[in-house]
């Protein structure tokens, strides 16, 4: 599968994209992630707060119970902030 | 219609083309967006927008449709930009064209806050304290709730 980094998920991992292939045992996005926590430091760092990870697969949102499988394209991100005036807070 | 470029564009000339030669459009509304010099007390000297190229034109093309569904619009139009951009910079265009000004404006609003909450775009910011990504904002969730239909 191949799969995209953007954000500051692209800064941590340290890439924007690669293919893997689909781990033993790994059926949706939350247990691609959980696979990812344990892939190394940049990993596991990238990845420490579920919470805050956002995904699509095949370049539609996904939630974590998504399916996934070898043929797909897997992005991984931060929610999302486009569109409007600029600026962050409130 | 939609388009995704690093170039600046010029609102005016994007209306004007948009309803060149049309006599049926009684109503233009646009929302330009531009970047701000301060960002929550801080200073910004840059704003870098990441997409992903792909679905970003495909999430754009389908919140346009959305929106030509829900009101009678006779001509649209959404402009985004990506890249590195400086304050005063304008990031985003919107234009809802109707026959009538309640389509114009409604729409114009509903595309602005669906794109916000819809488009895969991510906001870098670069000031004198070094780079920030920007985080997701709650009442820009909640302007986009106010459009759902369930």
């Amino acid at each position: 599968m191949k799969i995209l980094y953007f954000a500051w998920l692209r800064a941590k991992a340290g890439l924007s994209e690669e293919t893997v292939s689909l781990p033993p045992g790994v059926e949706d996005i939350a247990g691609l992630i959980e696979w990812m926590r344990g892939r190394g430091a940049n990993f596991a760092e990238a990845f420490e707060d579920p919470a805050l990870v956002r995904a699509a697969v095949n370049q539609d949102f996904a939630r974590p119970d998504h399916p996934v499988t070898d043929d797909d394209e897997v992005a991984f991100f931060p929610p999302i902030t486009g569109g409007g005036e600029g600026g962050a807070g409130p | 219609m939609i388009r995704l470029q690093r170039e600046a564009f010029d609102a005016g000339a994007e209306i004007a083309a948009l309803i060149e030669g049309r006599t049926d459009i009684g109503a233009v509304v646009s929302f330009t967006g531009y970047v701000r010099c301060e960002s929550g007390g801080r200073a910004i000297t840059s704003m870098t927008l990441e997409h992903y190229p792909g679905m970003t034109e495909k999430k754009l093309a389908a919140i346009e449709a959305e929106a030509r569904e829900r009101w009678p619009l006779d001509a649209s139009l959404i402009v985004h930009r990506h890249g590195r951009l400086a304050p005063g910079e304008p990031i985003v265009l919107v234009v809802c064209a109707s026959s009538h000004r309640d389509a114009a404006f409604d729409a114009a609003r509903f595309l602005i806050d669906w794109l916000k909450t819809k488009a895969p775009f991510w906001k870098l910011e670069e000031g004198g304290d070094g780079a920030n990504w920007v985080e997701a904002r709650r009442d820009d969730d909640e302007a986009a709730k106010r459009w759902r239909k369930d």
